[in-house]
């Protein structure tokens, strides 16, 4: 029986227990519902619990430990028969294996007779019928593929018997504790919370193997780089041609790359500042209710467009027409149609980057502003200030704080973004100041590092480990301290 | 309750309180927010170096009203006014008005104190330096200090101006900002309930204070307090359900009313 038929069955056995323990309670409650402790679903639900959760359980498991099993037992008789020690060639003789144990179901029985005895070529024959082996077989790989298929035929047999059984073992269970006073609710509501608690684990956990692995793959790193040359070096050149020599390992200054990290970033938040202000300011303060509800939204779908689509609109549209205008000024001027701005520029991906940062810039503000006490307000505007005068003088300087927290939040996602810096800001890396000028930053130099065929095991390419989490120690010191400044700020009215 | 006050100044102005101007005249004021009627053809009249006090049940349209007197009521959305209502004879929903300079002439201080989170000073300077009240540094000093004298707060804070006004308590907070509503030197004080957040000593000590601006300025309080209505006002307003009830003395207010709502309200069987 196939896994997922398993898997519904266990599914309809958990219904059907369902119903059963429902219409159990029911009946127990003798058509006096508060007689029972917890009502008729809690009691199907308690009942279902027990039939599926051990089953699905035992089935996990073994879906796990089977394979491990089955192919230590398969490689213990192969190295038997062919003496093969090697851990290498082992596992290479096991994938043939399992390929061929793979097409032995395709095979008539009288093939398979032949091939058994080594008078047929396996692997033209399997290979006519689309399963495609990586070496020749000889008679010993056929007999392990053999073993290999009863194998798992056996336990995939034993699985399904074991799960069932398990899943019928539950439900009796889960129906025979059915009574009166048996607290069914209160054992629901623990497996919930139980459910509720894995899933905020799962997600807790994964960060933490994240950083873990990178952790683990900086320090491989940094055994053959030293920190020092990495975190203050000036020349970034990783040599790709030289990979693999262990005589010339290339340069990797981090200091051009977070010039120009920082440098895109800063042109970004230059457009999407005053921009993103001016337009939580209209929204929150001046913006008719109506205007307010369809307005806003607009604004925040911009927040919703794939960084990569921004990314071909700074590659196809804003940079070729920087780079035009740039002509046509310069034309202008001199009379000489030469572009000073290049269409891969830090002002190309700055300003496409502003652009996408704005609805951040706006939404968190207008958050932040319209949570200013309305008594503020009412107190500037009966002294006689203006709209203008009191969102200058009061309600500004008010949010200041939160406005500062929500600038940090965009700029640690400014630094962070990479689709448009790899169409848009170039892969030179330099460090200069001419916004005209294509420059690099780290997100380009670790997609750079990690797109083609290189092994994990040069500098070349666990450089992007350390220049991930280097950017990831950064991201998070700038989340932390606006979080911080944001808390901060709402102790103020609450 | 012990009022300090300048006992024949007060007289003086109750004995010519029928004689008195009318500062401002409410005819037929009615607010509409959205669909909702809030208040229903008001005609209230309010004199000049009075303290009209305006009372009734929650929701009765009386800080509608009092809202409506500095077109405060224009910040709200959907919030609609009816009717005519006159500021030394001028109408002040009139297009030709300003209500920015409306607003500097008819002030306001609020139920909750709310000062801003700026530093004592600053907190009264800051209606002068919108309306350009002060050339000079040392006239700015002369209005803030002589704003927390007449609010009865300066004694207490003279030593700490540059603290933020958030800091102080809060009967002393709404007294900043009642000076800091005296500072732009209005000729009408509209108060919210402004005692309805503090404690009864600090709100004995600005109930004091509404007696002293007596003399300067023309003031509206809204209450829900009766007794406080008793202590401060010189004319007293009711309101039920939008509606004007009546209107009069004070003192005949509470002693003799016209009508039976009134009375019924007084003695405390509804609201």
């Amino acid at each position: 029986m196939t896994t997922s038929a398993i898997i519904m069955i266990i599914i309809g056995l958990g219904i059907v227990t369902y119903l059963v323990g429902r219409a159990r309670a029911v009946t127990l409650s003798q058509g006096k519902l508060s007689n029972m402790h917890s009502r008729p679903v809690y009691y199907g639900a308690y009942a279902a619990i027990c039939a599926m959760l051990p089953a699905l359980a035992v089935l996990v498991v073994w879906l796990i430990a089977a394979p491990i099993v089955v192919e230590k037992a398969v490689k213990t008789s192969l190295s038997e028969t062919t003496q093969e020690i090697s851990v290498a060639t082992g596992n290479l003789t096991f994938g043939t294996v399992r390929a061929i144990a793979g097409g032995l179901t395709k095979l008539t029985p009288e093939e398979l007779a032949r091939a058994k005895a080594g008078e047929i070529n396996l692997r033209e024959i399997l290979g006519a019928r689309g399963v495609p082996l990586a070496s020749e077989t000889d008679p010993a790989m056929v007999a392990a593929a053999e073993d290999y298929n009863a194998l798992n035929a056996t336990s995939r047999m034993a699985m399904t018997g074991v799960v069932l059984l398990v899943g019928l073992l539950g439900a009796a269970f889960g129906l025979r504790r059915i009574a009166a006073r048996f607290r069914a609710r209160n054992g629901v509501e623990r497996v919930i919370l139980v459910a509720l608690i894995a899933a905020s684990c799962i997600a807790i956990l994964t960060t933490v193997g994240i950083v873990g692995s990178m952790l683990s793959e900086t320090l491989r790193f940094f055994a053959s780089v030293s920190p020092s040359e990495f975190f203050f070096g000036t020349v970034w050149d990783p040599r790709f041609s030289a990979a693999g020599n262990a005589n010339s390992a290339g340069q990797f200054g981090l200091l051009p790359l977070l010039a120009g990290t920082l440098y895109i970033a800063f042109v970004a938040m230059l457009f999407a500042v005053p921009i993103g202000l001016f337009a939580a300011i209209y929204m929150a303060e001046y913006a008719s209710p109506m205007l307010r509800s369809t307005a806003k939204p607009l604004l925040e779908v911009l927040a919703g467009i794939p960084s990569i689509v921004y990314g071909f609109f700074a590659l196809i549209t804003v940079g070729p027409f920087l780079r035009d205008l740039s002509a046509n000024l310069n034309g202008l001027v001199t009379g000489n149609y030469q572009s000073f701005i290049q269409a891969q520029s830090v002002l190309t991906a700055g300003l496409v980057m502003g652009i996408m940062l704005i609805p951040f810039v706006s939404s968190l503000s207008d958050d932040i502003i319209t949570q200013v006490p309305r008594a503020m307000r009412d107190g500037s505007l009966g002294l006689g200030a203006t709209r203008s005068e009191t969102i200058k003088r009061v309600i500004l300087p008010a949010a200041l704080p939160g406005i500062v927290g929500a600038l940090l939040l965009t700029a640690s996602r400014a630094v962070g973004e990479t689709m448009i810096v790899v169409l848009a800001a170039g892969v030179a890396a330099r460090m200069q100041l001419n916004p005209f000028e294509p420059m690099t930053t780290v997100t380009v130099k670790i997609v750079n590092q990690l797109t083609g065929d290189l092994e994990f095991t040069s500098p070349q390419t666990l450089v992007a480990f350390a220049l991930g989490i280097t950017l990831f120690v950064i991201t998070l010191c700038l989340n932390i301290y606006a979080l911080y400044i944001v808390r901060k700020y709402r102790e103020q009215y609450e | 309750m012990n009022i300090i006050t300048d006992t024949a100044l007060e007289k003086a102005l109750d004995a010519k309180m029928n004689t008195t101007p009318l500062k401002m005249i409410g005819k037929d004021v009615s607010v509409y927010y959205g669909d909702k009627r809030a208040l229903f053809d008001v005609n209230l009249n309010v004199r000049q170096n009075t303290v009209t006090a305006l009372i009734g049940p929650s929701g009765c349209g009386k800080s509608t009203f009092l809202r409506c007197l500095n077109r405060m009521n224009d910040t709200i959305d959907h919030c609609r006014v009816t009717g005519l209502i006159t500021l030394d004879e001028q109408n002040i929903y009139d297009s030709a008005i300003d209500v920015v300079e409306l607003r500097a002439r008819v002030g306001m201080v609020f139920q909750k104190p709310n000062p801003f989170p700026k530093s004592i000073y600053e907190n009264v300077a800051y209606g002068p330096r919108i309306h350009g009240l002060a050339r000079t540094k040392s006239e700015m000093d002369q209005i803030v200090e002589s704003s927390l004298q007449k609010a009865g707060l300066f004694n207490e804070v003279k030593d700490r101006l540059n603290e933020p006004g958030t800091g102080l308590s809060g009967g002393q907070q709404q007294r900043l900002c009642i000076a800091r509503a005296v500072a732009v030197s209005p000729e009408v004080i509209l108060m919210d309930e402004p005692c309805s957040a503090l404690d009864p000593i600090a709100t004995a000590r600005v109930e004091e204070l509404i007696h002293e601006l007596r003399a300067n300025y023309t003031i509206v309080i809204v209450t829900h307090s009766m007794q406080q209505a008793a202590r401060v006002s010189q004319r007293t307003a009711m309101f039920h359900m939008g509606n004007l009830v009546e209107e009069n003395d004070t003192d005949k207010m509470f002693t003799n009313p016209d009508d039976q709502r009134t009375q019924d309200y007084i003695m405390g069987r509804f609201g």
